[in-house]
């Protein structure tokens, strides 16, 4: 099984798929063209309008920002490819967040083991998307909202039970704290520019992402679930295993997010992250996936996540009302999918 | 090509119509054009003052359209007009995305920053980063205890506890023996501090009631069914304007005596505090919050000056009662009050 959209090396036979295209026409047909023509355009029309926007330091605020989206759209774009949809990857991240902060402080326990047990936490409720999913043939649609309210009730409930107050304590104070502060939340000083942690964290898995989806075997079992679940089944792939590794991977992203909102904040508001999981999706989207599944790339998230950041502090530089900031953001989306759909159609119809 | 001939057509009909039903019927009382006279009438917005035209941003933790802060900004860009100073606003109700915005801020090299500290340790690192970079900071409306600490001039707000006693006071003055606490956000620790310090100065019994702020049927509903189910319950503070109307129709619904209460104003309230609908009001001044904060960092631009002597300048609380109602209903209505 070693069909993707990667030209495989010539190899015996004459198998339509199996033959050499043209480097420019396989440019043409990576999902992520239009929203690299999408970025592109974003990105000059913010340098001309905002003065700001092109100073150094401010390409350091864009892309922490983008980081932060584009950290959870990788895995939330293999999943859509997976054709599942993940509603409760914003209050995942919250979630996340509070149980390393209480279980330290609690338990007053050095904070890398309440890093860890929040891993354990996240991956779990991964597992339990993943599952039920799979077990009860629901929507993931139906499933995740399920989640995402009983994550939200729990981030309240929880807090308010264990702190006595809506947000955690700091643990700012206790053992193992600063070295993880290196880890998911410092920042370099390159040339003026302030770099945070999280854009290298975002690379990374923007890049374990690209290389599972176009390199790995699980990566044509995504592609397959994503595109036909049954026929998927009926040649052997694993769906369910694939749906729920798929689900883990948005928890895994989940608790990377929440470590460094904990470490860069030292307090985690629990009432937090709930919308987000839309950005996520929409950033994914931007980037070329299909709602439908089947089709897209990590490497498209991640300039869905980069043109979300530009947007979203260029309308801040370019001095303007952040109340049209919402009708940007919608406008850009239907322009961005149009856009990849032409792209996608003259591809397909040049083969 | 049919098809979208006919939806080109239909939308030309749809506008004509919508164009004709404006010129046939016109109203001869309020408005827009009435509107628009009052705005004549006003004093034209002219600088009062030959200072540079420094930039000043704020950057608060309110979500989209929310009243509250509407009234901060206008009282912010009003002080802006008269000092000459241009004034940009952002806002996010996320503390990682509001801090995100005052490092933008930061990038623009402005020359002054007005910051709301309702999640103050996740402002800290960058709120020191202006004063690092020699901006002058004032916080507003949440952040009292945090603010000296991080660097910040002066801070304009109310004491939320302290704004809570005044209510639990007032309530007593009106002979109140058990009320509801209807606190609409969950997860705001301003809010939990008013019900607090209600609770601890109300010599009678107090409940807090969780609601979904963004959906105010169910808020209405919540109270309803709260009301119905305790009848001895003879008041009720709601710690936001636009929730006292909800928690005036659920007392109707519910056959209740209670007498609601609310924190801030709008025209709503100021109307119902006429009619005795609502027995008080407890009101921080936004717009006051917005226009201090703003002519504050001018002050100091200009000549240095500090006010409060390191201790915050409060806003807060007014008791409003039906007797002040009449003179404020008009600023309610142009939105100021």
């Amino acid at each position: 099984m070693t069909t993707t959209e990667q030209p495989p090396a010539p190899a015996a036979g004459s198998d339509e798929r199996l033959l050499h295209t043209s480097a420019l026409r396989r440019l043409l047909g990576r999902p992520e063209l239009g929203s690299v023509v999408g970025a592109a355009a974003v990105f000059i029309f913010f340098s001309i309008v905002a003065d700001s926007f092109l100073r150094a330091s401010s390409f350091g605020t864009v892309l922490y920002a983008a980081s932060t989206i584009g950290i959870m759209a990788a895995p939330v774009a293999l999943l859509m490819i997976g054709g599942e949809f993940d509603l409760s990857a914003g209050v995942m991240v919250t979630s996340s967040a509070l149980v390393s902060s209480m279980f330290s402080y609690q338990m007053t326990a050095n904070v890398w083991v309440g890093v860890f047990v929040s891993l354990l936490v996240t991956l779990a409720v991964g597992a339990f998307n993943g599952l039920m999913l799979t077990r009860t043939k629901l929507p993931s649609f139906i499933i995740t909202l399920g989640t995402f309210l009983m994550l939200t009730g729990l981030n309240l409930g929880f807090t308010k039970l264990i702190s006595g107050t809506v947000s955690t304590k700091s643990i700012a104070d206790m053992e193992g704290f600063d070295s993880a502060r290196k880890v998911f939340a410092s920042q370099w000083t390159v040339g003026g520019v302030e770099l945070k942690i999280t854009i290298l964290w975002w690379a990374v898995l923007v890049a374990v992402a690209t290389w599972i989806l176009l390199r790995t075997r699980f990566g044509n079992w995504i592609f397959a679930v994503g595109g036909e679940a049954d026929a998927a089944r009926a040649v052997g792939v694993p769906v369910i295993r694939t749906k729920v590794g798929l689900y883990l991977g948005v928890a895994f992203a989940a608790w990377v997010s929440g470590q460094h909102l904990l470490f860069s904040f030292d307090v985690v508001q629990s009432g937090e992250g709930v919308g987000n999981e839309l950005t996520y999706i929409i950033a994914a989207v931007i980037g070329g996936c299909l709602i439908t599944g089947g089709y897209g790339s990590a490497i498209g998230s991640a300039i869905g996540a980069f043109i979300f950041g530009m947007t979203s502090k260029g309308i801040v530089y370019a001095e303007w009302n952040p109340d049209w900031f919402k009708f940007f953001l919608g406008a850009m989306l239907l322009l961005a999918t149009l856009l990849n759909a032409w792209v996608r159609k003259r591809a397909e119809a040049t083969k | 090509m049919a098809r979208v001939r006919t939806g080109v057509r239909a939308m030309g009909a749809v506008l004509a119509a919508v164009l004709g039903a404006s010129l046939v019927g016109c109203s001869s009382t309020g408005g827009k054009r009435a509107e628009e006279r009052a705005a004549r009438a006003a004093a034209e917005g002219r600088s009062a003052v030959n200072t540079p035209r420094w930039t000043f941003t704020m950057v608060t933790h309110s979500g989209d359209g929310d009243t509250f802060w509407d009234i901060v900004q206008r009282g912010a860009e009003q002080a802006a007009v008269k000092d000459n100073i241009k004034f940009l606003y952002s806002h996010n109700d996320e503390a990682q995305q509001q801090a995100q915005l005052v490092q933008a801020a930061i990038d623009q090299k402005i020359d002054g920053l007005i910051v709301s500290l309702a999640k103050p340790d996740a402002m800290k690192e960058v709120v020191a980063k202006a004063t690092r970079a020699g901006i002058p900071v004032i916080t507003v409306n949440s952040g009292s205890a945090e603010s000296k600490a991080f660097g910040a001039l002066t801070h304009i707000g109310q004491d939320e506890s302290i704004a809570g006693e005044a209510v639990g006071d007032e309530l007593n003055a009106r002979g109140r023996k058990k009320a509801l606490c209807i606190l609409h956000e969950q997860g705001n620790v301003g809010h939990e501090q008013r019900c607090a310090g209600a609770k601890k100065a109300f010599d009678g019994q107090m409940q807090n009631l969780y609601v979904e702020g963004t959906n105010m049927p169910d808020v209405q509903a919540s109270i309803e069914a709260k009301l119905q189910a305790d009848k001895s319950i003879d008041a009720v503070v709601t710690l936001g304007a636009p929730f006292a109307d909800a928690a005036v129709k659920a007392k109707r619904t519910a056959g209740s005596k209670a007498e609601i209460d609310t924190f801030d104003l709008n025209a709503k309230v100021a109307t119902a505090l006429q009619d005795k609908t609502l027995g008080f009001a407890v009101d921080q001044q936004p717009y006051l919050q917005g226009y201090e904060a703003v002519d504050l960092l001018w002050l100091y631009r200009y000549n240095r000056n500090v006010l409060g002597g390191g201790r915050p300048v409060l806003t807060g609380p007014q008791i409003i009662t039906s007797k002040d109602a009449a003179e404020l209903a008009e600023y309610t209505k142009r939105g100021t009050r």
